[in-house]
C-alpha cells in the first residue's frame, strides 16, 4: 500500500514509529495528485510549495516528540474556508481573485494541529448544488466512474479522499453538502452538530444551516478529525459554549440495547432499490451488533424540502449582497453609473444556480411575500425539528439512507434544479434541525457504485454517533475496494 | 377649516463606546480613511459579527432614563439594500423584536409640562461614508465608519408644533449627554433627526398623509424645517391640494423642504431575522448592574439644586446644563459650604472666562477646592469681593491658589485698626474744605474720603472698618 491510501490514525503510528516522515506522505500525496488530477478534477488551487514547508516542520516537531493530533497528515480545503495568503474562490468566477488576509478559524485549528495542506477543492459554486457541476472551474469527476458526478456541494473534498490524492479533507453542509458526496463516492463524512464547529472565516451559503465537517477514510479518523475542529470560538456568535469529549473514547463501545429509530418517511418513493436494499442491509447489521431497530415517524419529512429552498436562498440572498464589485473580487470593467456596475458584475460574477438562488430568496423574503414564504418556512422549520426532539426521546440514533440514489452522471440533472434538489432529500432535514449526522459506506451498486447510510443523533451527540458508526463499521465488513484509476 | 400638526421625531445617536458594535476597531473620529477597520467591519466574505456588551449596556441606560420597558429577549435583523458605503450589502440592525419600548419624556411647554411617548429604542450598526472626488468622476469610501454603534430613539407621534418637537429634541439629547453615552455633536452627525409629520383638522382623530424631513443638522434647523412644513402642507390643504407621502430634505440656505426623488424610496428592505447573532438576553441582574450605575439625571438634578441650595429656577438650570458642570459647583458649594455664593462665582467669572475661549468646565484651570478657598477667605474678611475678582482671574491664567496669588500681589485687606485710622488722619488733614463741607450736611462726600483712603491703600483697606472707622473721625472733627 502507498502511504498516500492509509488512514490518519495508520499514518500517525507509521510517524511515530519512524517508519515514514510527513515529508514522504506529503510527496506520496503529490505524487498521486499529479498521476490523477488531471481525470478528476477536485481541486482549485494546489498548494504544493507550503505542503512540503508544513511537512518538514510536521516532521522536526515529530523528531523532538512534539506535533499536534495531525502533524504531518495531508488535508484537502474545500475552497470555501478562507485562508491567509491563499486564492480562495468559494468556486466562483466573483472571488476568482481573492486572497483573504485571514484564516477561518478551522483553518487555524488544523495549522495548530500540525496539518499539511494539499490545496483548495473544488466545489459547487458558493455551494449552491449536489454534483459540483455549478462551480465556475468545472465539474469535478467521481473517483469510481469519471463519467459520474462526485456528488456536491464538497464534492471536490469527497473526490479527494475517494482517489487518495489526501487522507482526509474539510468540506461544508448546508443541506447535505458532506454527507451526500461522501456516500457517493464511498467514504466517511460527518456534519457536526450547528454550534460545534466555528463558521467564523467559512464564506457563507445559508448561515443558520452552514456548518464545516471531515471527510476521512474510515470513522476513526472521523472522530480524530472532529477533535481537532471542534470547540468554541468567540468570533462566532452561534458557536457553542460546550465542553469537547475526546471523540475517539467512543470508538469501539458498542451499542448493545440501544433502540435505533428507522423513519418510515425515508423509505418511500424516489428511493433506488439498490439503495434501499443496501441499507435494509445496514439495518440488519446494527440488529446484529446488539441494537433493537424501530420504525419511528418524522411527520414532517414531506416539507423539508419545501422549507429549505425558503430558508437557506433567502439567506444566501442577503449573504451574497457583498459581492458588488466594489471591495474585493470580480469587478465587471464597464458601466455607465453605480446601479450598472452593480447589476453587470453580479450578472457576470454569479453563474445561473447562484442566481435562481438569489432571486428566489429575493422574491420569498420581499413585502408582502415574508410571512407566506420565510416566515411561513421558519414555523415549519420549528415543526422539524420538534420530530426530531421527539424521535430521540425513545431514540438513541437514526438510521436512514443518505442519498435517493448512487452517483449520477454528469449532465443528467443539470436542467432540471428540481431533480437535482432532490438528491438531498435524506439529508437537508438534519441541517433544519442543527442535529449532527453522518454517512457511511453501505455497499456497493451492480455496477460497483458506493452507496451510504446515514446515522442521525440529537444535538452535540457528535460522540454517539461516531459509536454507532464505528460499530457498524465494523460489523458490516463492507469490501474495502478502491476506485479503478 | 384649522389644521393640527402630528409630528413624530427618529432620533439616532451615536454611542460613545471605545470599539465597534460588532468588532474590536476603534470609533475614534477623524482617523486616516480605512484606518479603523478590519475584516468584520469591511463584510469580506465569512466573518461573522460579535456583539459589543457596552453596547447593550448604553441602550439600557437612555431606556432607563427614558421610562422604557426593558424586554428579556430581543434580537437583531438584516436590513438588505445596495449602497457602496454599506459593506455587507445589508445593516444589521433590530426590528421586529425591539430590546426596549413605551416610554416617556416630560417636555416644558407653553401649557405646562407635556408627557411624551417613546415607542421604542433600538440598536444598529452605522454604514461608512463616501467621498466624491470633486475634480473627476470620482467616488471613494471610507469606511472607519462602519459599524459604529447606534441607537435609533422612535418617538410617539405626540408633538404638536415646531416648539414641541424642539422642546423634545432638546430634553433627548440632554439626557443622551447626561448619560454620556452620546457626544451628541449634530455637525459631526452623532446626533441626527429625522420628523415625520402630517396635518389633520382639528378635533379629527385620524393622521394626514405624512412626509418625512431628513437633512437637519441642528435644533434650529429642525424647528424651521418643521415650520416650514407645517405652513406648505397647510397651505396645500387649504388650497384642495393632497399632500404627498414622500421623503424630504431641509434646504438651509434656501429654508425650504424639497422632494428627494420618490425613485430612492421604492425600497423594500427585506427585514430578516440575523442568523449571525443570537437573541440578546437581558436578565435581571444585569438590569441591576446598570440601575445601580445610573446617575441622577438633569430633571432630578434641577429639582434638587432648588431645593437643597435654595437656588432659583433659572439658576438650577444654567447649573446644571452639562453633567460636569453640576458636579464642579457642588465641588465648590461642598467645600466652601456657602452654595450660594458658590452658585454666583461658578455661573458669573468661572462661566464667563470659560465661554471666552470657548472652553469646557473639564478644562477649567481653577480647581473646585481653589474657588472654594477663595469664597471663604471673602467669608473670612481676608479679602474683599473686589480683591476676589481680580483673584478668581489670577486663578484662572496661572491654576495657582488664591493663598498664592494674595501673596504674591500683596492683597491681604488691611485689617490693622491704628494703620487704617493714621492713614484717615492724614486724608482728612489734606482736605479741610471738604471736611468742613461733609460736616454742614453734604453727606455725599462721605464717598470721596473713602475713595481717597482705598486708593491710598492700594484698595486692601477691610471696607466695613474703613467706613465704621471714618463715620466716627468725622463726627469728632
Ligand atoms: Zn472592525
Amino acid at each position: 500500500m502507498e502511504l498516500n491510501q492509509l488512514t490518519i490514525h495508520e499514518l500517525k503510528e507509521k510517524l511515530r514509529s519512524g517508519a515514514t516522515t510527513a515529508e514522504e506522505i506529503t510527496a506520496s500525496s503529490f505524487a498521486r495528485i499529479e498521476a490523477v488530477e488531471k481525470d478528476v478534477h477536485a481541486y482549485i488551487t494546489l498548494m504544493k510549495e507550503t505542503a512540503f514547508a508544513e511537512a518538514k516542520r510536521a516532521d522536526e516537531a515529530i523528531k523532538k516528540g512534539e506535533g499536534g493530533l495531525l502533524a504531518g497528515i495531508p488535508i484537502a480545503l474545500k475552497d470555501i474556508a478562507c485562508t491567509k495568503g491563499t486564492l480562495t474562490t468559494c468556486g466562483s468566477r466573483m472571488l476568482s481573485n481573492f486572497v483573504p488576509p485571514y484564516d477561518a478559524a478551522v483553518i487555524e485549528k488544523l495549522r495548530e494541529a500540525g496539518a499539511v495542506f494539499t490545496g483548495k477543492t473544488n466545489m459547487d459554486e458558493f455551494a449552491m448544488g449536489s454534483s459540483t457541476e455549478t462551480s465556475f472551474y468545472g465539474t469535478s469527476r467521481n473517483p469510481w466512474d469519471l463519467e459520474r458526478i462526485p456528488g456536491g456541494s464538497s464534492g471536490g473534498s469527497a473526490a479527494a479522499v475517494a482517489a487518495d490524492e489526501c487522507i482526509a479533507a474539510i468540506g461544508s453542509d448546508t443541506g447535505g453538502s458532506i454527507r451526500q458526496p461522501a456516500a457517493l463516492c464511498g467514504i466517511v463524512g460527518m456534519k457536526p452538530t450547528y454550534g460545534r464547529v466555528s463558521r467564523y472565516g467559512l464564506i457563507a451559503f445559508a448561515s443558520s444551516l452552514d456548518q464545516i465537517g471531515p471527510f476521512t477514510k474510515d470513522v476513526e479518523d472521523c472522530a480524530l478529525m472532529m477533535n481537532v475542529l471542534s470547540g468554541y470560538d468567540r468570533r462566532d456568535s452561534t458557536s457553542a459554549d460546550q465542553e469537547v469529549p475526546d471523540y475517539r473514547q467512543f470508538l469501539g463501545k458498542g451499542i448493545a440495547g440501544w433502540k435505533v429509530g428507522i423513519p418510515k418517511e425515508y423509505f418511500v418513493g424516489g428511493l433506488d432499490p439498490e439503495v434501499e436494499e443496501a441499507v435494509r442491509g445496514a439495518i440488519k447489521t446494527i440488529e446484529e451488533a446488539g441494537a433493537q431497530c424501530v420504525e419511528v415517524s418524522l411527520p414532517h419529512t414531506e416539507y423539508c424540502l419545501a422549507v429549505y429552498y425558503i430558508v437557506a436562498p433567502a439567506e444566501a440572498s442577503s449573504n451574497l449582497a457583498r459581492y458588488d464589485g466594489v471591495k474585493y473580487g470580480f469587478r465587471f470593467p464597464e458601466g455607465r453609473d453605480l446601479l450598472d456596475m452593480y447589476k453587470k458584475t453580479r450578472s457576470a460574477g454569479f453563474g445561473n444556480e447562484v442566481k435562481r438562488r438569489i432571486m428566489i430568496g429575493t422574491y420569498a423574503l420581499s413585502s408582502g411575500y415574508y410571512d407566506a414564504y420565510y416566515k411561513k418556512a421558519s414555523q415549519v422549520r420549528s415543526l422539524i425539528k420538534r420530530d426530531f426532539d421527539e424521535a430521540f426521546k425513545t431514540c438513541d440514533a437514526l438510521l436512514t439512507p443518505t442519498t435517493p440514489t448512487p452517483a449520477f452522471r454528469i449532465g443528467e440533472k443539470t436542467d432540471d434544479p428540481m431533480q437535482m434538489y432532490l438528491s438531498d432529500l435524506f439529508t437537508i432535514s438534519t441541517n433544519l434541525a442543527g442535529i449532527p449526522g453522518i454517512s457511511v459506506p453501505c455497499g456497493y451498486s451492480a455496477s460497483g457504485l458506493p452507496i451510504g447510510v446515514q446515522f442521525l443523533a440529537g444535538h452535540f451527540q457528535e460522540g454517539r454517533l461516531l459509536q454507532i458508526a464505528s460499530e457498524y463499521e465494523k460489523h458490516a465488513q463492507i469490501e474495502k475496494r478502491r476506485p479503478n484509476l | 377649516m384649522n389644521f393640527e400638526p402630528v409630528i413624530g421625531l427618529e432620533v439616532h445617536a451615536q454611542l460613545l463606546t471605545d470599539t465597534k458594535i460588532f468588532c474590536d476597531c476603534s470609533t475614534k473620529f477623524g482617523a486616516e480613511p480605512n484606518s479603523h477597520t478590519c475584516p468584520v467591519c469591511l463584510g469580506m466574505p465569512g466573518v461573522l459579527p460579535v456583539l459589543n456588551k457596552k453596547v447593550v449596556d448604553f441602550l439600557l441606560k437612555m431606556a432607563m432614563a427614558t421610562n422604557c420597558k426593558i424586554n428579556r429577549e430581543s434580537s437583531f435583523a438584516r436590513k438588505n439594500y445596495f449602497y457602496p458605503d454599506l459593506p455587507k450589502g445589508y445593516q444589521i440592525s433590530q426590528y421586529a423584536e425591539p430590546p426596549v419600548e413605551h416610554g416617556w419624556i416630560d417636555i416644558e411647554t407653553e401649557g405646562g409640562k407635556k408627557r411624551i411617548g417613546i415607542t421604542r429604542i433600538h440598536m444598529e450598526e452605522d454604514a461608512g461614508k463616501l467621498i466624491h472626488d470633486e475634480n473627476s468622476p470620482a467616488s471613494y469610501v471610507d469606511l472607519n465608519r462602519t459599524g459604529v454603534p447606534l441607537i435609533e430613539i422612535v418617538g410617539d407621534p405626540d408633538l404638536r408644533s415646531a416648539e414641541e418637537a424642539a422642546a423634545y429634541l432638546r430634553r433627548i439629547h440632554e439626557i443622551l449627554v447626561y448619560l454620556e453615552i452620546c457626544d451628541g455633536n449634530m455637525e459631526e452627525g452623532s446626533f441626527r433627526c429625522d420628523a415625520n409629520i402630517s396635518l389633520r383638522p382639528v378635533g379629527q382623530k385620524e393622521f394626514g398623509t405624512r412626509t418625512e424631513l431628513k437633512n437637519m443638522n441642528s435644533f434650529r434647523n429642525v424647528q424651521r424645517a418643521l415650520e416650514y412644513e407645517i405652513k406648505r402642507q397647510q397651505y396645500l390643504l387649504e388650497s384642495g391640494g393632497v399632500v404627498v407621502q414622500e421623503t424630504r430634505l431641509w434646504d438651509d440656505a434656501a429654508g425650504v423642504t424639497k422632494s428627494m426623488r420618490s425613485k430612492e424610496e421604492a425600497h423594500d428592505y427585506r427585514y430578516f431575522p440575523e442568523p449571525d447573532l443570537v437573541p440578546i438576553v437581558v436578565d435581571d441582574e444585569w438590569q441591576d448592574e446598570i440601575r445601580r450605575a445610573m446617575p441622577e439625571l438633569p430633571l432630578e438634578k434641577r429639582e434638587r439644586f432648588s431645593s437643597e441650595y435654595q437656588l432659583s429656577a433659572y439658576d438650577a438650570g444654567v447649573l446644571t446644563q452639562s453633567r460636569a458642570l453640576a458636579d464642579y459647583f457642588e465641588e465648590v458649594a461642598r467645600l466652601s459650604g456657602q452654595p450660594k455664593a458658590a452658585a454666583n462665582w461658578v455661573m458669573g467669572d468661572i462661566l464667563r472666562f470659560l465661554n471666552d475661549e470657548k472652553k469646557t468646565v473639564g478644562e477649567c484651570p481653577v480647581s473646585p477646592a481653589n474657588l472654594a478657598a477663595m469664597i471663604r477667605l471673602i467669608q473670612e474678611g481676608t479679602i474683599s469681593g473686589k480683591m476676589a475678582k481680580d483673584i478668581s482671574e489670577a486663578m484662572y491664567k496661572t491654576g495657582g491658589t488664591p493663598e498664592e496669588i494674595i501673596k504674591e500681589k500683596g492683597l491681604v485687606q488691611i485689617t490693622d485698626g491704628d494703620a487704617l485710622a493714621a492713614t484717615l488722619s492724614a486724608i482728612l488733614a489734606k482736605n479741610p474744605g471738604q471736611v468742613a463741607q461733609y460736616q454742614s450736611g453734604k453727606e455725599k462726600l462721605f464717598g470721596f474720603f473713602v475713595g481717597q483712603a482705598m486708593k491710598a491703600t492700594g484698595g486692601k483697606a477691610n471696607p466695613q472698618m474703613l467706613n465704621d472707622l471714618l463715620k466716627k473721625m468725622l463726627a469728632k472733627h
